[in-house]
Formats: structure tokens, sequence, C-alpha cells
């Protein structure tokens, strides 16, 4: 079935919202009335119809809006987009990944035509038919990463593997929740994640990374990890904090339903063949409260999950400013009565 | 938001003397100039053969210890005016240097950072590189927002040298910038930013 997309915006009016269909299909992060950090990976395996899972790489209804977000992010910083020059067989790599899943999941959409090594791309959303040779750098307007990047939703770092450990040496960070790409590129994976609290103390990022190390060609491994977001805003870099920050200091009881969102990551991971790099996609869904509570096991669920977060995990996550006034209104949809296990809706 | 022992954060292990090394670059910031003086027992006359010392004195303009270092007989002395020139220097050394060579970098962190991109870029793997911090704990530290350099931040909150930002300085390093990250610090509420302390004297 086509999708519908959207015409709507993630800056200035904010008229990003999730129709009702969209809102069944939203990959709620919590599977119980709590909250802490672990290493939760699982398989990467497609689910069922009608979830974030259908695909291996999704796509939804806000596919064309969120791309013309991308290019607008990436007119005003173009260091948004960077790639050390070691890292071209994997963005050739994450090409073909990408325009494979892609069209596999929505041929209605996306067709890749290939024949040897020249490649026909077509993109019916965005209007696009290129034709190209594959491993010719020359043969297309961009770095294929790049490129590829800017038809696909999520950001998607690349990390090389050497040493026994893995290094952020390329990606396409537009949707972020306030890392820089610009300062994290090069570094390894216990230094990129060098802010995080707790986590380390709890050794979730050594056994993290040894699982990881490991991760074979054809079996890729997901987790989900989740903030808040005041307005549906998806560049939430440090770049522009001083233009977003002062949003956290706007939630009332009036407007949270409109303007506090839940943002998750679904983050998928794939070691990619010829270059024996592994792709992280990290693909941000939002979703404002209003739109939360039209599914009640969800809207009894996350007022608790708010309720328990250890005080490190507020801070990190910068949600000091209006946790409480979240948990106030959404208690009115709470009735106390127990929830079932899983992820989703009844 | 000081994190202790964040893991971004280079550990500098001290300056030894590796011995089989063919030629031994030695870059010096002022009180870095110890860690190699110090070291003095472990460099024999075949050592010292295959030496050669970038030194800039800055704040240790005076104390003698361009005379300390020059004393210790290496191949090479050069006595550079600035950190940018010492840079220029070193440029030009690894540019022809060859296989078997060990670089040694010794003083603040700002000339550390900036000492290591440039081995970087030619190439020599960070952990090869011996440091040893010395001297002021003044940081260096890139403006997230403007992504503006300010040398020798003693203070937290700081005015960027740029774009005038009060900042936050971050424990999060980058090596490939030699720098810190500074945040605006108060983005939600502007106006609301605390009174500047003096941590990293």
């Amino acid at each position: 079935m086509a999708i519908a997309f959207k015409q709507e915006t993630f800056r200035d009016d904010f008229s990003y919202r999730n129709s009702p269909e969209n809102i069944r299909r939203f990959p709620f992060p919590f599977d119980r009335d709590e909250y802490m950090y672990a290493v939760n990976m699982e398989p990467h395996l497609k689910g069922q119809k009608g979830t974030a899972f259908e695909s291996l790489i999704d796509v939804d209804e806000h596919y064309v809006a969120e791309m013309h977000d991308r290019a607008l992010v990436l007119k005003e910083d173009p260091l948004r987009y960077q790639a050390l020059p070691h890292m071209m067989t994997a963005q050739w790599d994450t090409l073909e990944l990408l325009m494979e899943e892609q069209a596999a999941g929505f041929p209605e959409h996306f067709t890749l035509i290939r024949n040897g090594d020249q490649w026909r791309w077509i993109n019916r959303p965005l209007g696009i038919d290129d034709t190209f040779t594959f491993g010719d750098r020359s043969t297309l307007p961009y770095e294929p990463l790049e490129y590829i990047t800017r038809q696909a939703q999520g950001d998607f770092c690349i990390v090389d593997q050497r040493d026994g450990n893995l290094w952020m040496d390329a990606g396409m960070v537009t949707t972020q929740a306030d890392w820089s790409l610009d300062f994290d590129i090069g570094m390894n994976f216990m230094e990129w994640h060098g802010p995080v609290p707790l986590a380390h103390q709890m050794g979730v990022f050594d056994r993290a990374l040894k699982f990881l190390l490991n991760l074979q060609q054809g079996k890729p491994t997901r987790r989900f990890n989740w903030t808040m977001t005041i307005n549906p805003r998806l560049d939430t870099s440090p770049e522009n904090y001083h233009k977003w920050g002062p949003d956290r200091a706007s939630v009332t009881p009036e407007n949270v339903g409109e303007k506090v969102h839940l943002r998750v990551e679904v983050q998928s991971l794939w070691r990619l063949p010829r270059s024996n790099a592994i792709l992280f996609v990290i693909r941000c869904y939002l979703m404002n409260m209003n739109e939360l509570v039209t599914v009640p096991k969800w809207a009894r669920r996350f007022p608790r999950v708010l309720s328990t977060l250890p005080p490190e995990l507020i801070d990190y996550k910068g949600l000091t400013r209006y946790r409480q006034t979240t948990i106030d209104w959404l208690s009115r949809f709470d009735d106390g009565a127990p929830t079932s296990p899983g992820t989703f809706p009844d | 938001m000081l994190v202790e022992g964040i893991k971004s954060r280079p550990v500098y292990t001290g300056l030894s003397i590796q011995p089989r090394a063919r030629r031994h670059i030695f870059a010096l910031e002022g009180e870095g100039a110890h860690a190699l003086l110090d070291r003095k027992p472990a460099l024999d006359d075949t050592a010292l053969s295959r030496s050669e010392i970038l030194y800039v004195a800055r704040g240790s303009q005076g104390k003698g210890n361009d005379e300390a270092l020059r004393a210790l007989g290496t191949d090479m002395f050069f006595a550079a005016p600035t950190i940018a020139t010492l840079l220029f220097r070193l440029r030009g050394t690894l540019t022809t240097a060859h296989m078997g060579t060990r670089l040694y970098i010794a003083g603040t962190e700002g000339f550390i950072g900036q000492a290591m991109m440039v081995a970087l870029d030619h190439g020599m793997d960070h952990a090869s590189i011996v440091t040893e911090h010395r001297g002021s704990l003044a940081r260096r530290v890139q403006c997230v927002h403007c992504k503006g350099v300010t040398e020798d931040v003693t203070h937290s909150p700081f005015s960027c040298g740029h774009c005038g930002l009060p900042l936050l300085v971050r424990d999060h390093y980058s090596r490939r910038l030699g720098a810190f990250q500074g945040v605006n610090i108060d983005a939600e509420e502007p106006g609301s930013a605390p009174d500047p302390e003096e941590l990293f004297l």
C-alpha cells in the first residue's frame, strides 16, 4: 500500500503531527513501567505489518518532510556530514544496503535496477531517477554516503573496526539528541560515549563493545534509546542548542499535550560486507503527549516510567525543567490499572 | 557537570624514553622541559645523538629551561618563540621523518593537543606518541556553536573568544580538534549564567 507522505515542518511553525495509523505503529520503547540502562540488544528482524519493524529500514509518512529538513540543516551547516578518507568502501557498502532495503520494503516508492556495476536508482517520493557506476564516486552528485542518506530517514554513522575497538569515522547526523558528529568524529567507542552517566560504571559499554565487535554480516541487531524533546524538532544539535534550549523553559500545564514529545531512537547495527565496518542507523521517531495518550497502555505506563528515573538520567536527558509538569499532566490518564507486558498497544 | 574520569580525555602516561627508537623528537613547552630533564639518566650518548628538541618557553621564560635543555647535548636543539612557530617546525621535521621515529610531547594540555594534531596529520598513531602533562591546567576549548577555539581557558563558564556566548567547559575531549567542548551554559534561560569559577589554573 502506498504511503501518503505529509507536507509538514520540524521548525518554525512545527506543523509535524502523526496520523492515527502512524501512532499505532510508533516504536514505544518501554516494555515495563520503569527504565534503566541495559545492553538491550535484540536481533533486528522483521516484525508485523503495521509496526515500525515491517521493514528493516523503515520509511513512514514523514519521509519527504524529513528529507527536506535534512537538506535545510546541511545548507546551514555542511559539517553535519563528514567522512574520513579511508571510509570510501564503507560508504559504497552503505549505499548498497540502504537502496536494497528501501526497494525491498517499499517497492511502490523505490526501485533499484542493477546491471553489473551500472545501477539505476528510482526514488519516486523525491522525484529522483539516477543512473551511476557503482564504485565510481564521480558518477554521483555527492559522495555515496551523503547521496543515499539525503534519501533515508534517520541519522547514519559508519564505525570502522580496528585495534579491538570501533571508531566513529563517517556520518550523516542531522536528527540527533544533542551530540556533535563534528566533535566526535574519529573517536573510539568509549570516547564518544564518554559523557554518558552511570553506564560506564555498570559495564554496559564494555559488554556492548564486545558484542558489536563480533557482529556478523546478515545478522543485524537493534536497540532502543529515548529522550524527550520540546516541539517536534529533529535538529536538536549541540551546535544549535542556544537556539532550541529556550524551548525547554516554555512548557506549561496548558501546552504539555502539544509541546512535549517522546523521542525514540531505533538503533540498528549492520556489519558491512566489503569494508567490515558497521553501519549504525539511528532512526528518530517523535510523538507528542496528546498523541501518546490515545493508546491507553502507553498513557498509563509513560508517567510511571518518568517517575522512576534516576536523577543522573533526568539531568543527562535534559528533562529537569518539565518532567514534573509532564507527569502531572499524564497522570490524569493513569487510572492505576496494571499494564500488559511488552511494548505494543493492547 | 564535570564528569570524573571521562573516557574521551587522554591519559598522559609520562615521558619514558624508548631505547630502540632510531630518532627521538621532543616537542616541549614551558614546564614540559622538566619532563625531559628529569629523565636525564635514561639519555645515554646513543640516545642523545639521535635526539632533537623543539622547545617553546612561554610561561617559563627566563627560568633557564632552554639553557638546561641545550646543555643536554642532543643532536639538535631548536628554541621557538611561540607555539605556532614550534608547530611549523614540527611539521617540517615529521615530513621528512623515517620509520623508527618516536615523538614525545610535554607541556600544557593545550600544547600537547596541538602537537598531537600535527602528528596525526602525518599519519602517526596517537597511541604511539609519548606524552606528559606539565604546567598549568588551562584548557584549549572549542565552542560547539561557532567552532572557534579559545586558548588558555582557566575559568568555567567563560566567554567564547569568537561569538561571545557564555560557555560551560565540558569534560569531553576531541583528539582530532585538540580541544575540550564548550557549550552555552544559559541557553535554556538566557542571562542566567553563574559566575565564572577558576577551575583549571
